[in-house]
């Protein structure tokens, strides 16, 4: 059976040699293709150049005419032990994006270092950043041994001074190999100028490093990464990233808490099967009915995710634009993407000392201690837990500008302090006002999917009543969050926010005899019922009725085919629930009459319920 | 079944991760089918990603210049697998770059139907069957790849990608490339089809003492010596060959940037 290939990347400084090491890593143990030496010569005589080993690795056109890795990349070579992806990875600060690519998918890393200079800055940068991504096998390559005359002194002072600062990082360098990779010294063959050394070849050293373990036996995380349907059943299809998932197991999801089943499996070889593990992409039927979606967590509820609303975050930051407090990010943990706000940036890490120092902003390149703050708990594991669910990308809109591990919940993260309030009495009564203004006070909820016609309808009546002499006013839900609750998601948690606020406010306007007409999605019965728990005395629910095909198709904001793409989590009727109201006061079949007819039924019942508000006598 | 996951399945499972992000992701996606061995396992892969049926069309850009093995083939399995083809004929040569070497002028023939088709079907992301290991500057791309207005790549400037989280801005007008074979190796699709039993063009079978190893147009690929003639025999012959697979066809070798050109203009 063929063996997975040991995935090592090679990183270091610019110019301290990574290329030329791995061009001379496939020529020595026979990995070349046929003729491809003699056409990188070729090439190299065109531009009157001798052949580089890095022309190998360095194909892109601008990365040969600078003699500079611009882009990692990839190679397959074999030894007789094991098969190999060799990853080369930029040495350039400002192709940190790409040494980041090639590191992240490691197994274990070469550090390049130049014995003559020792450790540059880069050397610094990727060492942590290996640390941060996981990568904690390293072997130190020491190259150019020939320009320091293969004296063993400078291996020395170079392994104290790399393998030292490693080991602050908690990494304990496995080997530390002299070498050159020009003169192919100790690569593969062992070198006759530097006899005191007794250690590895650099190949020899690759072979001994063991396979990290598997997530099979941590706990259970299946992130749903998207819900199909296949016949009437609707399945949550992911990947599992660690444990294990049997027919029968008794599950739970995050964040919604909801216990479930598995009814069956599904794992893409064409039959049924009752078991599936980390690593398998899956598609899991559940017993019970659950709302499904993604970003969600399928744990065992004995060892389910951490929640927090707050999160403690060592990051590395790779965007032009520096990160501050208050940079509104997206946390993107395995499938879910958590609007988040960054509360503090807590330290910024000196890479030359491996200190922390306060600072208030992160530049490209940047590593930083951050607390993140989102608007509804996230389920999350640290980092040196379950790795896989314990870090993250962040994303400013859908483009990566930076990741992240977590390292806990951050408890001590400022909430708002509920301030001590005392009501203070209106000096005009509800009834005074609604004399004046010659009908009742009232709240008209209207709800119902977005595009089933709820603004149309509430804009119409508003202006009847107006005409008609009536105060009224309209909250608008799509208005309201470029200002009211422009803070607020469309998560669970935020819309429910979203809607006490834009109730208690549809209150206080009623409160002054206003006739309050708000349009809002709101999906759930416990968010109506709460709306009508804050207005109290004048609530009346109304629910424009229109079936999901035809809001889709009206789809005036565009933003079905947003949800349908994916870009827009958590869409009502997509991808988050919608509840019809049990018993509402009135409905509006949209789909069946005109704009005209369903604003003028509606003005009706307005009429019937709130006017007028006092009997003169 | 046991618990771990032998290096087919990882990229097996790998691949289905990532069809699944590109469906979640984008709206309107399409896969492109070369007919070869490569874009079959990708939809061997997206029919199990999407249980059963494909969601989306697959487009064959059709020079005209396949082999009548190659025709034969479409047509069969199109109608076996459910595909929604789409079979739009390429622009003709006179209308390809006139400054590239002439095998790259007629793979550039592909790059024009390819123009077309993201014209006609307005697609804002492909799906297609590169992998790393075939070409040193396919060694360089991502798994979600952006594209220009132009469908030019910009190899130099592209998006970080790690713990499989994917950039998919795109600005109006342009499309994302999806590589979901991007991992695998030549060896790696071989021990595939043959796991899974995936049907191919004959022509990659031995006869005669000669086989195609990459397959492409009639004028612009050529035969390997070769006596291998089962799915066996090919991956014996892998395992120990030197050559490279690309080795037959004309566009790579006719210039030193010849395949770097092609892909800036928009070829996989």
């Amino acid at each position: 059976m063929a063996k997975a290939p040991f995935p090592i990347v090679i990183v270091g400084h610019v110019d301290h040699g990574k290329s030329t090491l791995i061009g001379r890593l496939l020529h020595d143990t026979g990995n070349l293709p046929e003729g491809r030496v003699a056409e990188l010569k070729a090439a190299a005589a065109q531009r009157g150049l001798e052949m580089e080993w890095s022309f190998l690795l360095d194909a892109l056109q601008v990365e040969r005419d600078q003699g500079i890795t611009v882009d990692t990349t990839r190679i397959w070579f074999k030894t007789a032990k094991r098969p190999y992806v060799i990853i080369d990875a930029p040495g350039h600060r400002e192709f940190l994006r790409n040494m980041v690519t090639g590191a992240a998918g490691a197994n274990a890393a070469v550090l390049v270092t130049d014995a003559e200079r020792g450790s540059g800055e880069q050397t610094r940068r990727h060492a942590y950043l290996l640390s941060l991504l996981g990568v904690r096998q390293v072997v130190i390559a020491v190259n150019k041994m020939d320009l320091v005359g293969h004296r063993q002194s400078a291996l020395e002072s170079v392994a104290a001074e790399v393998g030292g600062y490693l080991r602050k990082l908690g990494v304990e360098p496995l080997h530390v190999v002299p070498l050159s990779a020009r003169h192919g010294d100790n690569i593969v063959d062992r070198s006759q100028l530097m006899p005191w050394y007794q250690g590895p070849t650099l190949l020899e050293a690759l072979d001994t490093l063991p396979t990290p373990p598997s997530a099979l036996d941590l706990p259970l995380r299946l992130p749903v990464q998207d819900v199909y349907r296949k016949g009437d059943n609707r399945l949550a299809v992911g990947r599992i990233e660690s444990g294990r998932l049997r027919v029968g197991d008794k599950l739970v999801i995050a964040p919604t808490g909801q216990p479930v089943t598995v009814a069956a499996i599904d794992t893409g070889r064409g039959e049924a099967e009752d078991y599936a593990t980390a690593g398998h992409s899956v598609a899991v039927l559940f017993e019970e009915d659950a709302a499904l979606a993604r970003g969600q967590v399928v744990s065992a509820p004995a060892s389910p995710p951490r929640a927090a609303e707050a999160v403690r975050v060592r990051a590395f930051w790779l965007d032009t634009q520096p990160l501050t407090s208050g940079t509104r990010l997206f946390l993107r943990l395995a499938t879910a993407e958590h609007p988040v706000l960054v509360d503090r940036v807590e330290k910024v890490l000196d890479l030359q000392t491996l200190t922390d120092a306060e600072a208030k902003e992160v530049g490209q390149g940047g590593i930083a201690e951050l607390v993140l703050r989102a608007a509804s708990p996230i389920p999350f594991d640290i980092h040196t837990e379950i790795a896989a669910t314990g870090r993250a990308g962040l994303a400013r809109e859908s483009r990566i500008v930076g990741g992240c591990v977590l390292l806990g919940a951050a408890d001590d993260v400022a909430k708002p302090a509920p301030k001590a309030v005392t009501a203070v009495s209106s000096s005009v009564t509800r009834a005074e006002f609604e004399a004046r203004t010659g009908h009742r006070g009232g709240v008209v909820w209207l709800t119902g999917l977005s595009g089933a016609g709820k603004s149309t309808i509430a804009m119409a009546a508003q202006r009847a009543l107006f005409d008609a002499g009536w105060k009224v006013a309209v909250l608008d839900g799509d208005n309201l969050r470029t200002g009211l609750t422009s803070d607020l998601g469309f998560s669970e948690a935020d819309r429910v926010e979203n809607v006490r606020r834009v109730a208690e406010v549809a209150n206080l306007l009623a409160q002054t005899g206003t006739l309050v007409l708000v349009s809002l999605i709101s999906p759930t019965h416990a968010m109506r019922d709460q709306a009508r728990a804050i207005v109290g005395e004048g609530f009346h629910e109304v629910w424009v009725k229109a079936d999901l095909e035809t809001c889709a198709a009206r789809d005036p904001k565009g933003l079905y085919a947003k949800a349908k793409s994916g870009t827009l989590p958590g869409f009502t009727g997509i991808s988050a629930p919608y509840e019809p109201p049990a018993t509402p006061d009135l409905v509006l079949e949209t789909g069946a009459d005109p704009v005209d007819t369903t604003a003028g039924r509606l003005v009706e019942a307005v009429r019937a319920a709130f006017a007028p508000a006092v009997q003169n006598t | 079944m046991t618990g771990t996951l032998d290096h087919l399945d990882q990229l097996e499972a790998q691949s289905i991760y990532i069809l699944r992000e590109a469906k979640f992701r984008l709206k309107r996606l399409g896969l492109l089918w070369s007919l070869g061995k490569d874009s079959n396992v990708l939809i061997w892969l997206c029919r199990k990603a999407f249980l059963g049926e494909i969601p989306f069309p697959v487009a064959h850009l059709d020079t005209g210049l396949e082999f009548p093995e190659a025709y034969a083939f479409r047509d069969r399995y199109a109608a076996e697998w459910k595909l929604n083809l789409i079979k739009d004929p390429c622009p003709p040569l006179e209308r390809t770059d006139p400054s590239l070497p002439p095998g790259a002028r007629i793979a550039a023939r592909k790059s024009l139907g390819l123009a077309e088709a993201l014209e006609t079907y307005k697609f804002d992301g492909l799906i297609t069957g590169i992998r790393r290991d075939e070409q040193a500057t396919r060694a360089k791309e991502r798994v979600f790849s952006p594209r220009g207005l132009d469908g030019s790549w910009q190899a130099a400037n592209q998006p970080p990608e790690f713990w499989d989280q994917y950039t998919v801005e795109r600005a109006p007008g342009t499309h994302m490339r999806i590589h979901p074979l991007l991992a695998w190796t030549e060896v790696d699709v071989w021990r595939y089809i043959q796991r899974e039993n995936i049907p191919l063009v004959p022509l990659y079978f031995a006869k005669d003492g000669m086989r195609f190893r990459s397959l492409g147009e009639i004028g612009i690929t050529v035969p390997v010596a070769s006596n291998a003639s089962t799915v066996d025999e090919i991956i014996t012959e892998l395992e120990t060959t030197r050559t490279p697979e690309r080795a037959g066809r004309t566009m790579d070798h006719e210039a030193e940037d010849a395949f770097e050109r092609l892909r800036a203009g928009g070829y996989l």
